[in-house]
C-alpha cells in the first residue's frame, strides 16, 4: 500500500516537495529554540502558554471531530458515510500528531518529556492529556490499518476491530473534555473557570474539524478523482451549522454571565479581547473578524440554498475554522493570562520562529494527511 | 527479491553510515584512549566509596543520583564519613572539594568518551579550576 | 515480504505499548492537601506591612534571596524576568478583595511583599505532571529541577504569579555566583523554596535574615510558642486571594 505514496503528478510531487521544505525550515528554527532555549517565542512570565499550546487547544477539536463521521455510520447505520469513515479516522490521526508535537516543541526540557510516563501523576490533568491523545492516537491508527488492509483483501474487517471503534466514540469525546479540564479547573485563572468550558470545546470541535473534512473531501474530488457523493457532505454541513450555533450558543451565554453579574473577572477579558484595556488592545482586530466571520458563515450555513451550494458551502467551512481557529487558539489561551495574577497586563505575540516552528508542524500534518489520502485512493483504487 | 540491487546498496551504504564512528576511529588509530584523571590537588586519598577496579568510574552517576533523591525529594541532608571527615551529600561541595579541576578530572573522561552529562548546566563548579 | 514487515511493525507497536502501560498505572500521588491541627511541621511567615511599608526602596530581603540562590538579573526584559520575592506596587493588586476599596494612604499607597506562599493546598502541585514540585510534610512547596520539564503548567496554576520559568540559560545573567547552591538550567520552572537548605541547619530563611526592620517572621505555625502562632492568634493578618481554597502559609498584618 505505502508504495502508492511514491507514484503521482508532478502537481502531488511539487505540493510534497513545499511540505517537506517547511518542514526543513521549520527543523532549523526548532534547532534555535533547543539551542537558545524558548526565549525565542513571544511568551514571558506573565503570558506562559501561546500560540503552541493555542494550537494544541484547537487541533484537538479537529481531531475529535472523527467521531462525527464515526458514531452516524457505527452507531446510526448511517450509510452516507461508509466511505467516509477511515478519512475521518486518518485525519484524527493527523491531527493527534500535530497536538502531540506542539506539546514537545512547547516544553523548556524536551529531553526530559518522557518524566511523563516515568513518573505518573494521576491527579494531573496534563498527564491525562497526554495519555487520552496518545491513546486516541494509537486508536484510529489501528482501526485505519486493520480496515485499508481488509479493504485491499476484499473482505470485510475482523470481528474484533469493532469493540476497538465503538470505544473511540467516547474516547473522543474524552479527549477534547480533558484537554478543556487542562484550563476549566484552575481558579488562578477566572476567564477559564467555567463549567461551560468543556461544552464549548467540543461544540466548536464538531464545527471546525468536519468543515476542514469536507474542505478535505473537496480536495479529494478535485485533485484525486475521488467523489463521496453529495449525501455525506450536505449531512456533514448540517453537523457543522449546528456545531457553530450551539458554540456560538455558548459563547454568548458566557457573555451574559459576565456581563449581566458585573464580575470583574469575568468582564476584565471579554473587554481585552473585543475593546481593549487601555493601550492594550492586540487582539481586538483577531476578535472582530472572527465575530464577522462566525456571523457570515452562520448565515450562509443556516439557508438550505447557500449550505447546500457547493460553491458557496468551501467558503462557510473557510470561515468556520477560521473563526474557530481564532477564537479557541489564541483569544482563548492567551486572554486567560490578561490580566496576570498581580493585575498586570502583559501583551502576548509570536515571533517569526515561533510561527515557522508552527508552520512546520502544520506542513507534517498536511504531509500525513497527503500519504494517508494517497495510500487510500490507490487501495479503493485497485479494489473498485 | 526484488530490487535486489538497490536493497543491497541501500544496505551497505546505511550499514557505512551508521557504523562511521567505529570504522573511522579504527582506520585512524583513534579507537583507543587513555584517560589521566588528575589525583584531588589537596592531597586526599580516600574518595566516598572505593574507587579501585574502576567501582567508582562505573558508579558515581548511580551514587549522584542517589544523593540527589535523599537531599531534594526526601529533604534530608545526611553525611558521608571520609578519613574522619564528615561531607555533604554534594557534588559541587564534596567531590569538587578534592576533584577541583573540572577540566583536569571529570572532563578528561567525559569528553574522549563523548558524554555530555548537564550537571554543570545547574551546579557550580568550583572556581580557579 | 509484505507479510513480514506489516507483522513486524505491529509486532513492535503491541512492544511499545507493554513497556510503557506499566509504568502507567501504578502510581498513585500525593495532591498535598493538608489539615491543620495534626500537629509537627508547618512552616509559615508573617510580613508586617505596616514595618514594611516604611521604608519603600528597601530591597534588602530580595537582594539577600536573589543572591543567595543565583537568581539571574534580566534587567529590563520583563518578558524574561525571574524573581522569588519582590514588592508589589498595589496594594489591591495583590489584594484583589480590596480593588476600588477606599483604604488609608499608609496601605493603599504602599508596596507589598510578595512571594511563594506555599499553600497547604497548592494548585500547582496539584497540576505538576512529574511531581517535579510537590508539598513536603513540613509545608514547604518544594522543586526538584532534574525532573522538571518546563512545561509550565505550574506557572499557570499558580493564583499568586509567585514561579518563573528560564526561557534562556540564566548563567550569563547572574551577576555575582554564590558557591554552595546551584544556578538553575534554562526550560525548567523556578521559585522560593523556603530556604529548605538554611531552615534545617535551624537558620532562618535569607529574607527573613536580612531584613533590617524586623518585618518579616518566620516559624512554625503548629507550636503555639513560636513568634508566627502568636501573631497569627493576636493580630488581625490577611492571606492572598483565601476564596480560592489554596490556604496559603504568608500571612499578612496589615
Amino acid at each position: 500500500m505505502f508504495e502508492k505514496v511514491f507514484q503521482g503528478s508532478p502537481r502531488y510531487f511539487a505540493w510534497v516537495g513545499a511540505l517537506l521544505v517547511m518542514m526543513a525550515l521549520a527543523g532549523i528554527f526548532y534547532l534555535q529554540q533547543l539551542q537558545t532555549g524558548l526565549g525565542i517565542t513571544g511568551l514571558g512570565r506573565d503570558v506562559t502558554w501561546g500560540f503552541y499550546i493555542a494550537q494544541l487547544t484547537f487541533l484537538v477539536g479537529v481531531a475529535a471531530s472523527a467521531v462525527m463521521v464515526v458514531l452516524p455510520y457505527y452507531l446510526h447505520n448511517y450509510k452516507a458515510f461508509g466511505k467516509m469513515t477511515v478519512l475521518g479516522e486518518f485525519l484524527a490521526v493527523s491531527a493527534c500528531t500535530m497536538c502531540l508535537l506542539f506539546v514537545v516543541v512547547d516544553i523548556g526540557s524536551p529531553q526530559r518529556a518522557l518524566n511523563l510516563f516515568f513518573h505518573p501523576t494521576p491527579n494531573s490533568i496534563l498527564f491525562w492529556d497526554a495519555v487520552v491523545i496518545n491513546g486516541y492516537l494509537m486508536i484510529n491508527a489501528l482501526v485505519t490499518r486493520v480496515s485499508l488492509v481488509a479493504e485491499r483483501k476484499g473482505e470485510a474487517p475482523p470481528k474484533w476491530i469493532k469493540p476497538v471503534i465503538y470505544l473511540s466514540i467516547p474516547w473522543a469525546v474524552s479527549i477534547h473534555t480533558v484537554t478543556a479540564f487542562l484550563y476549566a479547573g484552575l481558579g488562578a485563572r477566572p476567564f477559564w473557570l467555567t463549567a461551560i468550558l468543556a461544552p464549548r470545546f467540543l461544540a466548536s470541535a464538531f464545527a471546525s474539524g468536519p468543515s476542514f473534512l469536507i474542505l478535505l473531501l473537496f480536495a479529494l474530488k478535485k485533485f484525486g478523482n475521488y467523489d463521496v457523493g453529495k449525501e455525506p457532505i450536505l449531512k456533514l454541513a448540517q453537523i457543522v451549522t449546528y456545531g457553530m450555533l450551539i458554540n456560538v450558543f455558548f459563547v454568548a451565554m458566557e457573555m451574559f454571565t459576565a456581563f449581566y453579574s458585573g464580575n470583574h473577572h469575568h468582564t476584565i477579558p471579554f473587554q481585552y479581547l473585543f475593546v481593549g484595556i487601555d493601550e492594550h488592545n492586540a487582539l481586538v482586530p483577531w476578535m472582530w473578524t472572527s465575530t464577522v466571520m462566525a456571523i457570515v458563515a452562520l448565515v450562509l450555513l443556516l439557508n438550505p440554498k447557500t449550505r447546500n451550494d457547493f460553491k458557496i458551502l468551501p467558503w462557510a467551512c473557510v470561515l468556520v475554522f477560521a473563526a474557530i481557529w481564532i477564537d479557541k487558539g489564541m483569544g482563548m489561551v492567551v486572554t486567560g493570562f490578561i490580566p496576570n495574577p498581580v493585575g498586570h497586563i502583559t501583551e502576548y505575540m509570536p515571533t517569526l520562529p515561533e510561527l515557522m516552528i508552527s508552520l512546520g508542524i502544520y506542513a507534517f500534518g498536511f504531509l500525513m494527511i497527503t500519504v494517508f489520502y494517497k495510500i487510500y485512493l490507490g487501495v479503493r483504487e485497485t479494489t473498485h | 527479491m526484488h530490487d535486489a540491487g538497490k536493497i543491497i546498496l541501500g544496505l551497505a551504504v546505511f550499514v557505512g553510515v551508521s557504523a562511521f564512528p567505529i570504522w573511522y576511529n579504527v582506520a585512524f588509530g583513534k579507537g583507543a584512549y587513555t584517560v589521566e584523571l588528575e589525583p584531588p590537588p589537596n592531597g586526599a586519598k580516600q574518595c566516598v566509596a572505593e574507587t579501585a577496579n574502576g567501582y567508582m568510574r562505573a558508579e558515581h552517576m548511580h551514587i549522584l543520583d542517589e544523593w540527589r533523591n535523599i537531599v531534594v525529594r526526601e529533604g534530608k541532608r545526611p553525611k558521608v564519613t571520609v578519613a574522619g571527615k564528615d561531607y555533604d551529600y554534594s557534588l559541587s561541595k564534596t567531590c569538587m572539594d578534592c576533584h577541583s579541576n573540572k577540566e583536569k578530572f571529570c572532563d578528561s573522561c567525559h569528553t574522549p568518551a563523548g558524554v555530555a552529562p548537564m550537571c554543570w548546566d545547574c551546579h557550580v563548579a568550583p572556581e580557579g579550576k | 515480504m509484505r507479510h513480514d514487515r506489516r507483522k513486524f511493525f505491529g509486532n513492535a507497536a503491541v512492544g511499545a505499548v507493554a513497556v510503557t502501560a506499566g509504568p502507567a498505572l501504578t502510581s498513585c500521588a500525593e495532591t498535598g492537601h493538608y489539615e491543620p491541627g495534626k500537629g509537627g511541621t508547618r512552616w509559615a511567615m508573617v510580613v508586617d506591612l505596616r514595618k514594611c511599608a516604611e521604608h519603600e526602596d528597601c530591597r534588602a530581603c530580595t537582594d539577600a534571596c536573589h543572591k543567595k540562590h543565583n537568581v539571574p538579573d534580566f534587567g529590563d526584559n520583563i518578558l524574561h524576568e525571574i524573581k522569588w520575592i519582590w514588592k508589589e506596587h498595589k496594594f489591591d493588586h495583590v489584594f484583589p478583595s480590596y480593588l476600588n476599596h477606599p483604604l488609608p494612604a499608609r496601605v493603599g499607597k504602599k508596596p507589598v511583599l510578595v512571594l511563594c506562599n506555599h499553600c497547604d493546598n497548592p494548585p500547582c502541585v496539584r497540576v505538576c505532571p512529574t511531581k517535579a514540585t510537590w508539598r513536603r510534610e513540613d509545608g514547604i512547596v518544594m522543586m526538584d529541577w532534574h525532573r522538571c520539564i518546563g512545561c509550565r503548567y505550574c506557572v499557570v496554576a499558580c493564583p499568586y504569579g509567585s514561579r518563573s520559568f528560564n526561557w534562556v540559560n540564566p548563567r550569563p545573567h547572574v551577576k555575582e555566583i554564590t558557591n554552595g547552591f546551584p544556578t538553575r538550567m534554562k526550560g525548567v520552572v523556578e521559585k522560593c523554596t523556603l530556604c529548605e537548605e538554611r531552615i534545617l541547619h535551624n537558620r532562618l530563611p535569607a529574607c527573613v535574615e536580612a531584613c533590617p526592620h524586623g518585618a518579616l517572621v518566620f516559624g512554625n505555625l503548629e507550636d503555639p510558642n513560636s513568634e508566627v502562632a502568636k501573631i497569627v492568634a493576636t493580630e488581625f493578618t490577611i492571606r492572598r486571594k483565601p476564596d480560592l481554597g489554596t490556604e496559603p502559609e504568608v500571612y499578612y498584618v496589615v
